[in-house]
C-alpha cells in the first residue's frame, strides 16, 4: 500500500515535470499567412507593421517564445514611433493624421505573441499535443488518485485524521510548503502577466475546447479544466478524509457541481452556442466586472438572453444573496457554491490550520476586507456614472484607471496570486478572509440578519483548541466555545469543519430562532441552576 | 488591595481568577511551576499526535495576563505560612496574601511497583510528561514496544497516542472491560470491540507485577500478573491521579486524600480555599464523589469560588453530572446517572440499543416504576447538553424522551439520526407504540418552556 502511494507520487511529480517544462519547449517560425490571420483577428491595419513584421519574424525561428515576443515586441515598438511621428508630422491633412492615429498599436505584445506563437508552434509537445496531455494532466491524475485512494485504508477507520500534520514538512510549513507555494505563485504570474507561456497547454486542450465551445482554447479554458479536475482530485480526498460527516460530503459535492457546471461548461457551452457567456452563480462585487460598460454593452446588444443575465445578476446580489444568508447564514455561498471556496475547501484543506488566529489578525482582516468592499463599491459608482452620462472621468480620476487598478491589484494579485500561492504557508482563505469584498457583504447580513450560528453545547466544552487551529477563517472558536458562547462571527463561511474536529461534540452548525441567537454567557450550563440563572440575566 | 493568590495554573485556578478579575479589582497573582501560560491539559494528546503544536493549547494570547491585570510567577511553592499568611517559593521572594486558592490539580497515582523508577517509566498528566514522551516513544525505531497501564481515560488516550505513530501497544486493564468501573458492561464491551479493532494488544484481567530494567537504568520489560514477560521500552503508568498536595502536608490545613473543604470551598482555615481535583468535598452533592478530578466540575469551582471571594458567598452546587470523552474514533458523552451493573441502584434499569455494525450505542437509565429518565450514555452520537439538563430537571419519562429524540440530538446537519431504529427496539422491548414527534426549536431552545 505504502509502495502504491509512493509510486503516485513519483507520477504526480512526473506529470507536474512535463507539464511545467512544456513552458519551455517547442520552436517558432512564423509564416506570412499566419501573421495575417493574427493581424485579422487583433483588428491591425498597419502596413508598416505587416512589412516590419514579414521582415523581422517570417524568416527565421525562434527557439523559445521569450525571445518571438521580444522580436514581436521590437516591432509593435517600431511600428508605433513610426506612426506616431507620422502623426505629429506639421502640415498635413487631418484625415492623414487621423489614420496615423488609427494605426497605432494598443494590443499587448504578449498577448500577439500567444496568438502567433500558438499557430507557429513546432516541436516535440506542438505534434504530439495528445500524447503529452497524458503525460501531463494525465500522469498527475492518476499519481495524485494512487496516492490519496489508499488513504480508506492507510488512515484507519473512518473518523478525524490530523495525525502528523504539524509533524510533516509539506503541512507545517517546511520546505515542500514554500516550494507548492513558489510553484503557485509563479503559475498565477504566468496565467495573469505571461499568458504566452502557456501555449503548449492550451494545444494540449485544444481537442476539448473544440469539444465544448467549438474554438481554440485559451489560458483561461486552460485555467478554467485545471480548476475542475484540481477540485475533482481534491474533492475524493474530502470523500474519504470525512466519510464520517454527511455534511462533508453534501458540502463537497455541491461546490464541485457549481464549479464544473456552472462555472465551466454552462459558459463555454453558450459560448459555442454564440450566446454571451455568464456565470449564473457569480455574483457581483465578486464578479467586479459586472457593471464595466463592455459586459453591460455586450448584455444589452444580445437580446433576451442578455436581459435576463443582467436582471438576473442584479437580483443575485441584491436579493437572493441576504435573503439566502438570512435563511442559512453565508455558508450557502462561500463553502456550497462559491469557486474561489470551492477550491480552498479541496485543494486547500490541508492547509487549513495555517490561518492566524490572533485578534491582531481580526482587526487587519476587518480593515481590509471592508476597504475592498469600499473600493468595489466606489469603482462600480464610478464606472456606472461613466456609463450612463458618457463623462470618462470622475472628480479628476479616470474610471478606467480606477478600473485598471482594481483589476489588477485586487483581481489579479489578490484574488489570485495572493489568494491560492498563499493557501500553503497563511492558510486556505487568504482571500476569503481579507479581500472578498461579496464575502465582507454577506458578513455584514450573517452578523446582523441572520438565523445561522454555531451552537455551543452548553458546558462540554474542554477549551482542547482543535476547532481554532482547524478553522481556515481564523476565528478563534475555542473563545466562545469554551464561554458557553454561540458563534456569531461575519467571516465564518459555515465549512463546518469545527464541529468536525471537536472531540467532544461541542459545536453545531445550524439556524434556528433569531431570539437568543447571541448569548454571552457568564458561569456555564452544568453548575447550579440559580447561580447561573442570577449571573446570566444580570 | 486585597491580595488573592492562586497557586495553580490550570481550568480551576484559571477560571478563578477570570472570574475575580472580572468582578473585583483585586490584586491577582497565579503561581505556577508547570509552564508559564495557562493551557488545556486535555489537549496534551493532540500536541504529540501532531494535530495541534504546544502554542495551539493555549486558551488565551500571552498579552491577555497582562492587560487583565492578572499576575502569573512560574516558581515552585514550598512551604504556606498560614498564620502570617505567606508563601515560600522555591526562587522568588516569599508572596504574601489576603486570601489563598490552592488548585494544584492532581499527580499520577503510582502503586509502588518494583522498577518503577526506571527510565521509560511515566505517567501523562503534566506538560514535562508530553515532553519526557517525545523523547521516551519519538517513534517505532525507538520505541518497539509500548505498554500502558490502567484502563481509564488517560490509559486509552496514552495508547491512541502512541498508536498514532504506529508503535505497537499492550494495553494492560484490570477489570474484566475496559472502564467498567464507570460503564454498564455492554458499554464497556463496545469499547474493547473499538479498542481491539484498531490492533492494540487489549489484556483484560490483567495487572502490572514488576517493571524490569535493562542497560542504563531503561525499561526492558514488565511481567504482567499472568507472569508474562513483555518486552518493551516504555510503560505508561495511568492508573488513576490523585491529588497533588504533598507541599501542604505539614502545614495546619487540613487534609483527607485531598484538601477537605465545605460546601462554600473552604478549608479549615479562614481565606484558605481550595478548588479543582485537589479539593476533597466534605459535604457531597448527590451521587457525586468528593474528589471529582474532571475538567468541568474544576471550572465550576473556579467559577463559584471566585463570586464568594467577590462578596457574593455562594455554595458549591453542581447541576446534574455530565461528562464527555473520546476513545479513538468513538465520542462519548454522559447526563445524569448512568451506574456500572455492580453499582445500580435499587430502581435503576437500563434501555439498551445498539448499531448493528458500527460503534454507535445508547445506554439510557430510567427509574422501574415511574419510567423517569435517570440519565443516559451515548457513543457516536451527540446530545445536547441544554435539552438533557431539562429533561432530568423535569424528571421527564423516557417514553418522552425518546419521542423527542430529536430535539436532544446535536450531531452535524445531514446525519443519520437513527431514531426510527431506536425507536422500534424500544417499541419491541417494552410492548410500546411510541412515534417520533417532530423537532421543536422552542423546546430546543427554550427547553424550560411551557408553551406547546
Amino acid at each position: 500500500m505504502k509502495q502504491l502511494q509512493q509510486l503516485g507520487i513519483v507520477l504526480f511529480l512526473l506529470g507536474i515535470f512535463t507539464f511545467s517544462s512544456a513552458i519551455f519547449m517547442g520552436t517558432f517560425s512564423p509564416t506570412k499567412a499566419q501573421l495575417t490571420a493574427l493581424m485579422t483577428e487583433k483588428g491591425i491595419s498597419s502596413k508598416v507593421f505587416e512589412s516590419k513584421a514579414v521582415a523581422a519574424l517570417t524568416n527565421s525561428s525562434f527557439n523559445n517564445i521569450h525571445s518571438l515576443k521580444n522580436a514581436l515586441s521590437a516591432v509593435v515598438l517600431k511600428t508605433n514611433d513610426d506612426h506616431r511621428a507620422a502623426a505629429k508630422k506639421k502640415g498635413i491633412s487631418k484625415e492623414a493624421r487621423k489614420e496615423a492615429y488609427g494605426n497605432i498599436i494598443y494590443s499587448a505584445p504578449k498577448d500577439l505573441a500567444f496568438i502567433l506563437g500558438k499557430a507557429s508552434a513546432k516541436g516535440l509537445v506542438a505534434e504530439n499535443s495528445l500524447l503529452f496531455f497524458w503525460l501531463s494532466f494525465g500522469l498527475g491524475i492518476f499519481g495524485a488518485l494512487l496516492f490519496i485512494v489508499p488513504q480508506v485504508i492507510t488512515e484507519g477507520p473512518k473518523g478525524i485524521k490530523n495525525n502528523g500534520i504539524y509533524k510533516q514538512n509539506s503541512t507545517n510549513r517546511g520546505f515542500i510548503a514554500w516550494g507548492v507555494f513558489a510553484y503557485l505563485i509563479g503559475f498565477y504570474l504566468v496565467l495573469y502577466f505571461a499568458p504566452q507561456y502557456t501555449i503548449h497547454w492550451t494545444l494540449m486542450l485544444d481537442p476539448l475546447s473544440y469539444a465544448l465551445n467549438g474554438g481554440p482554447a485559451s489560458q483561461w479554458f486552460v485555467y478554467g479544466f485545471m480548476y475542475c479536475v484540481i477540485m475533482v482530485v481534491m474533492a475524493i480526498r474530502m470523500y474519504i478524509k470525512y466519510r464520517h460527516v454527511n455534511y462533508q460530503i453534501l458540502r463537497t459535492t455541491s461546490v464541485l457541481f457549481f464549479q464544473i457546471v456552472f462555472a465551466f461548461l454552462i459558459p463555454e457551452i453558450m459560448t459555442r452556442l454564440q450566446l454571451p457567456a455568464t456565470d449564473f452563480k457569480n455574483a457581483f462585487p465578486l464578479d467586479y466586472d459586472f457593471f464595466f460598460s463592455w459586459n453591460l454593452n455586450k448584455l444589452i446588444d444580445s437580446g433576451g438572453l442578455g436581459l435576463f443575465i443582467l436582471v438576473w445578476g442584479i437580483l443575485l446580489t441584491l436579493v437572493v444573496v441576504p435573503v439566502m444568508v438570512y435563511f442559512f447564514g453565508k455558508r450557502w455561498y462561500c463553502s456550497w457554491v462559491c469557486g474561489c471556496g470551492g477550491l480552498a475547501e479541496t485543494l486547500g484543506d490541508p492547509y487549513r490550520q495555517h490561518s492566524s488566529k490572533s485578534l491582531f489578525s481580526w482587526k487587519v482582516e476587518r480593515w481590509l476586507v471592508h476597504g475592498v468592499l469600499v473600493f468595489a463599491v466606489l469603482m462600480t459608482a464610478a464606472t456606472l456614472y461613466s456609463f450612463f452620462t458618457g463623462n470618462t472621468s470622475l472628480v479628476g480620476i479616470k474610471t478606467q484607471s480606477i478600473q485598471n487598478t482594481y483589476s489588477f491589484l485586487i483581481g489579479a494579485i489578490f484574488a489570485g496570486v495572493i489568494g491560492t500561492g498563499f493557501y500553503p504557508i497563511f492558510g486556505n482563505r487568504v482571500w476569503c478572509r481579507f479581500g472578498c469584498p461579496l464575502a465582507a457583504y454577506l458578513g455584514f447580513v450573517q452578523r446582523f440578519k441572520s438565523r445561522f450560528r454555531i451552537t455551543t453545547n452548553g458546558g462540554q466544552c474542554i477549551s482542547c483548541g482543535n476547532c481554532s487551529t482547524y478553522c481556515e477563517m481564523g476565528i478563534d472558536v475555542r473563545a466562545y466555545a469554551q464561554k458557553g458562547e454561540n458563534i456569531v462571527r461575519s467571516s465564518c463561511v459555515g465549512c463546518g469543519v469545527c464541529s468536525a474536529v471537536c472531540p467532544r461534540g461541542v459545536l453545531k452548525l445550524e439556524q434556528g430562532p433569531e431570539s437568543g441567537r447571541i448569548n454571552p454567557t457568564e458561569i456555564l450550563l452544568g453548575n447550579d441552576v440559580s447561580l447561573i440563572d442570577l449571573l446570566n440575566k444580570k | 488591595m486585597e491580595q488573592v493568590v492562586i497557586i495553580g495554573n490550570g481550568i480551576a485556578g484559571i477560571t478563578a481568577a477570570r472570574h475575580i478579575r472580572k468582578n473585583s479589582n483585586a490584586a491577582i497573582t497565579v503561581i505556577s511551576s508547570e509552564t508559564p501560560h495557562f493551557f488545556s491539559r486535555t489537549a496534551l494528546m493532540y500536541v504529540y499526535m501532531g494535530h495541534m503544536t504546544f502554542e495551539h493549547t493555549k486558551p488565551y494570547e500571552d498579552w491577555f495576563w497582562e492587560k487583565n491585570r492578572i499576575g502569573l510567577v512560574q516558581d515552585h511553592v514550598k512551604q504556606i505560612d498560614t498564620e502570617k499568611k505567606q508563601l515560600f517559593l522555591d526562587q522568588s521572594a516569599p508572596i504574601s496574601f489576603d486570601k489563598l486558592i490552592i488548585a494544584t490539580g492532581s499527580k499520577p497515582s503510582f502503586h509502588q511497583w518494583p522498577g518503577q523508577e526506571l527510565k521509560g517509566v511515566q505517567g501523562l498528566y503534566h506538560k514535562r510528561d508530553l515532553d519526557l514522551l517525545e523523547a521516551n516513544a519519538p517513534n517505532a525505531q525507538v520505541c518497539k514496544r509500548a505498554v500502558v497501564v490502567g484502563g481509564g481515560l488517560i490509559g486509552i488516550e496514552l495508547a491512541e497516542m502512541l498508536h498514532s505513530r504506529h508503535i505497537p501497544v499492550t494495553f494492560l486493564v484490570r477489570e474484566a472491560h475496559f472502564w467498567e468501573g464507570v460503564l454498564p458492561t455492554k458499554n464497556a464491551k463496545l469499547l474493547n470491540d473499538h479498542i481491539l479493532s484498531h490492533g492494540i494488544d487489549l489484556r483484560l484481567n490483567t495487572e502490572l507485577k514488576e517493571i524490569i530494567g535493562g542497560d542504563q537504568g531503561k525499561v526492558k520489560a514488565v511481567l504482567t500478573s499472568d507472569n508474562e514477560l513483555i518486552e518493551c521500552q516504555l510503560v505508561g503508568i495511568t492508573t488513576g491521579v490523585q491529588p497533588n498536595i504533598d507541599f501542604i502536608k505539614n502545614t495546619p490545613i487540613a487534609l483527607d486524600k485531598g484538601i477537605l473543604v465545605n460546601k462554600y470551598l473552604e478549608t479549615n482555615i479562614a481565606g484558605i480555599y481550595a478548588i479543582g481535583d485537589c479539593a476533597q468535598q466534605t459535604e457531597v452533592t448527590g451521587l457525586r464523589r468528593p474528589i471529582e478530578a474532571v475538567w468541568y466540575t474544576g471550572r465550576m469551582m473556579g467559577e463559584t469560588l471566585a463570586q464568594t471571594i467577590c462578596g457574593n458567598k455562594t455554595a458549591y452546587k453542581p447541576g446534574h453530572w455530565f461528562n464527555s470523552a473520546k476513545f479513538f474514533e468513538v465520542e462519548y458523552q454522559t447526563y445524569g446517572w448512568v451506574n456500572t451493573d455492580k453499582r445500580k441502584q435499587e430502581h435503576e434499569q437500563h434501555f439498551h440499543w445498539q448499531h448493528p455494525h458500527e460503534p454507535i450505542a445508547i445506554t439510557a437509565a430510567y427509574h422501574k416504576e415511574t419510567n423517569q429518565l435517570l440519565g443516559v450514555n451515548v457513543f457516536g452520537i451527540r446530545l445536547r447538553h441544554a435539552v438533557l439538563d431539562a429533561w432530568l430537571s423535569q424528571h421527564k419519562s423516557l417514553d418522552y424522551c425518546l419521542a423527542h429524540w430529536a430535539d436532544a440530538l446535536f450531531d452535524p446537519e445531514f446525519s443519520n439520526s437513527h431514531q426510527k431504529d431506536l425507536l422500534n427496539h424500544y417499541n419491541t422491548v417494552f410492548q410500546k407504540a411510541l412515534k417520533p414527534v417532530k423537532k421543536s426549536w422552542t423546546k430546543i431552545f427554550n427547553p424550560f418552556s411551557t408553551k406547546k
